[in-house]
């Protein structure tokens, strides 16, 4: 399989001035993953699909993951003035980093025998801006796995031939995988 | 021949018939609750507690650790500690569960508990006509110990394995207090 | 509180046309293999629409695992495809070990081909029984399947303690040892199952009737299979060259000879014969395990059963599971419990297509062509 490197070069000369980031991955997997920026996530997947050093014909897996906002403590250095002397010291300073949703798509090639290449896609927000191009017109097999996200999650598909809700029933109205989700009648089971 | 794929099938349908008349491998149905197979020796239901000797709450192994209660995927245990400490069977004085229930409508079988405890304590049970005419299936520390002898009955290679690790370090504790000078404090 | 849900006709768009029927196959249905609902338009008998519904099953075990260690989702992952919990298992502790960085023994890594194996054959037996039920055999060949699995799930309870829900497969390698006697069974299980086999073909395969409602129907065309992730006996049924076992050779499967059948047309017929070879197959790797399994070590030495706690990061773990690529994705925060733990199933990826497949067949082949996808819920709705 070409390395993450090759196939950043390649979908960078076939889309210039496409956002492509490297998201590292910390386990041993050997898995890193490619950060697509929405509005051109159709375009480079169709080209990931179809071009032919690459191949990726087959989206095996579609998931949804939610990232709440969360708050790091970090020392920074700072230059204060101390003594009438300006100096650089260190302070410890809050970072908010902002929550979002996210869409992972394993990729693998039937032709070629390579894989996986994962990409991402992140949303805006988790309230308002939740919306994501969706790749089953790329992939049909994205149809049904948009729609548990979109159930699930709560990230809309713009683009999905049906985006309705697949494993909740119809009226429900909630996203039961986001961490902030509560059961309504949340029942313990130990005795 | 048109239909000789049907007659080769109801030649091996009548195969299977006619030899289930004689042949045991093709009448494999056993008539429970008349018949019963012989259980297997790995099998595994539900959990319970072992213990030691006569008396079965005063010989329990359980050490209320809780761990079978931290990695019980289901959730099904509950345990409260006792605040006495007795000794066990290597003399250290431990702690022991004043309450010890395991609701077995939602415990899964898997096994976990048995696995982790650290004082083979805990075990699995080969039991499956639990069906009763109430809806309480809650076990609680009465209705789970049962003793050595019958563990040795259901997992004899298990639990022979079990008594001989006990046995020594049981040897392994005495030989140490032996080599003490000071008195030691009785031992069990 | 959740409202009630309201009940809604299963119709979805406007069928000005009055003369079509829409019929609502399920989710109380003896052919639908679990509880699966089809709302499906026919006009006369001829299938218009067809729109699957499911999430009767749903049991939310993604996010139970969230919330649980990572050794505790083990025993909920035999409950996903509840027929085939050896395959369910590997999926999982290969992505953990994938994630972690641990090493299987190799003793640990031939069991774990020997009952990955034993369970793909029973899988394609019940499949095959199954399938001629929907037909309309009326439970013959579904019983002579399951007396063979009957063998299997003995030597399962033997090895695990359980007959299906076996909860044997741990980190790094396997929860315990093969008891004494195992492999001689096995090896005569296996033996047996070969004349099995030749009397299962002999009442089968050549079945006028067989062949006459499932050649031809369901066809499944190459690249709507490629393109719509159909993974497992059906891709390769409709001709696509691509198990997991080779070209992932995950385990030790590159040390084992064994061919991958294909199929020409992809139809019911077609997805029906390449299970039957592979469980020729599949005999043909259980012997050479059985043969040349060497003695040693079940478990990493590095391998811990509680607390495990991954340094953050990700990893997608996938096998061929016997009804496709089954796969889990975890993310790991550094914490005792996954933060993302996902299931990618191949009956819910496989039922994209099940409409494609049925449009313009009637309804009773409708029954054989899901039949032929071979889902179980509670893979699908997890």
């Amino acid at each position: 399989m070409p390395t993450l490197e090759q196939i950043i070069a390649r979908v960078a000369a076939a889309f210039p001035g496409a956002r492509l980031e490297v998201v590292p991955n910390g386990s041993p997997s050997n898995q890193p993953s490619l950060l697509l920026e929405p509005g051109r996530a159709v375009e480079i997947a169709k080209f990931l699909r179809d071009d032919p050093e690459l191949r990726f014909d087959y989206a095996s897996n579609v998931t949804g993951v939610d990232w709440p906002e969360r708050t790091v403590k970090e020392r920074v250095k700072v230059r204060r003035v101390i003594e009438g002397v300006e100096k650089e010291t260190e302070e410890l300073a809050e970072r908010k980093i902002p929550g979002c949703l996210e869409a992972v798509y394993h990729l693998y090639s039937m032709a070629l025998g390579h894989g996986p290449l994962v990409i991402r896609l992140r949303t805006g927000n988790r309230a308002d801006r939740v919306v994501l191009p969706s790749l089953t017109p790329v992939w049909r097999s994205c149809e049904f796995q948009e729609r548990e996200i979109f159930d699930l999650f709560g990230i809309q598909f713009e683009g999905h031939p049906d985006l309705r809700r697949i494993l909740m029933w119809d009226n429900f109205a909630d996203h039961p995988m986001r961490k902030d989700y509560v059961a309504a009648d949340a029942q313990e089971a130990t005795p | 021949m048109l239909g000789r794929g049907i007659i080769r099938g109801l030649i091996e349908t009548g195969r299977n018939f006619c030899g289930s008349y004689h042949d045991p491998a093709r009448l494999t149905t056993v008539q429970y609750p008349e018949e019963k197979l012989p259980p297997q020796e790995n099998a595994r239901t539900i959990p319970f507690l072992v213990y030691d000797g006569a008396d079965p709450l005063a010989g329990l192994r359980c050490t209320a650790c809780t761990i079978c209660e931290q990695e019980c995927p289901a959730h099904c245990i509950l345990i409260v500690k006792d605040t006495v400490k007795k000794p066990d069977y290597l003399g250290k004085m431990q702690f022991h569960p004043k309450v010890f229930d395991i609701d077995i409508a939602v415990c899964m079988g898997c096994g976990i508990c048995a696995e982790v405890c650290p004082f083979d304590s805990i075990k699995m049970d080969r039991v499956f006509e639990l069906a009763r005419d109430r809806r309480a299936m809650v076990f609680h520390k009465t209705d789970l110990a049962k003793s050595n002898e019958y563990f040795r009955e259901i997992h004899p290679g298990e639990a022979a394995a079990v008594d001989v690790a006990r046995a020594e370090e049981q040897r392994k504790a005495q030989a140490k207090k032996a080599a003490i000078p000071a008195p030691a404090p009785a031992a069990p | 509180m959740i409202a009630a849900p309201e009940f809604q006709a299963p119709s979805r768009g406007g069928f000005a046309d009055h003369d079509l029927m829409e019929v609502a196959m399920g989710p109380h249905h003896p052919s639908t293999h679990g509880v699966f609902r089809m709302n499906v338009v026919l006009d006369g008998e001829t299938v218009v629409k067809l729109t699957p519904v499911f999430g009767y099953l749903h049991r939310n075990h993604e996010k139970i695992a969230e919330k649980n260690s990572y050794l505790a989702s083990i025993p909920y992952t035999d409950r996903l495809d509840y027929i085939c919990s050896m395959t369910n298992n590997w999926a999982y502790v290969l992505s953990v070990e994938k994630l972690v960085g641990l090493g299987v023994p190799e003793r640990a890594e031939y069991i774990r081909v020997l009952v990955g194996e034993l369970t793909r054959l029973f899988n394609h037996a019940c499949l095959a029984g199954f399938l001629l039920q929907d037909m309309g055999a009326l439970g013959t060949p579904l019983m002579y399947a399951f007396r063979e699995r009957e063998k299997i799930l003995d030597l399962f309870e033997a090895l695990s303690g359980s007959r299906m829900m076996c909860n044997y497969m741990r980190f790094g390698g396997c929860r315990c040892d093969l008891p004494d006697g195992w492999l001689e069974e096995a090896g005569k299980v296996v033996a047996g199952f070969d004349s099995f086999l030749d009397e299962f073909e002999a009442l089968l395969s050549e079945n006028e009737i067989l062949r006459a409602r499932s050649q031809g129907v369901g066809v499944l065309p190459r690249e709507l299979a490629v393109n719509a992730g159909v993974t497992g006996p059906g891709l390769r049924a409709s001709g696509v060259n691509y198990d997991i076992r080779k070209v992932d050779q995950y385990g030790i499967y590159n040390r084992f000879k064994f061919r991958v059948p294909l199929g020409a047309r992809g139809d019911v017929f077609d997805r029906y014969m390449v299970r039957i070879l592979e469980m020729r197959e599949s005999l043909a790797i259980l012997r050479q395990a059985v043969r040349d399994i060497p003695a040693g070590a079940i478990l990493d030495p590095k391998a811990k059963l509680r607390n495990l706690r991954p340094k953050p990061g990700e990893a997608y773990g996938r096998i061929e599971a016997p009804k496709g690529e089954l796969g889990f994705y975890l993310i790991s925060d550094g914490g005792p419990a996954p933060w993302r733990y996902r299931i990618r199933p191949p009956s819910f990826v496989n039922l994209t297509v099940l409409e494609d497949m049925c449009l313009g067949h009637t309804i009773a082949d409708v029954v054989i062509i899901l039949g032929s996808v071979d889902i179980v819920l509670g893979e699908v709705d997890r």
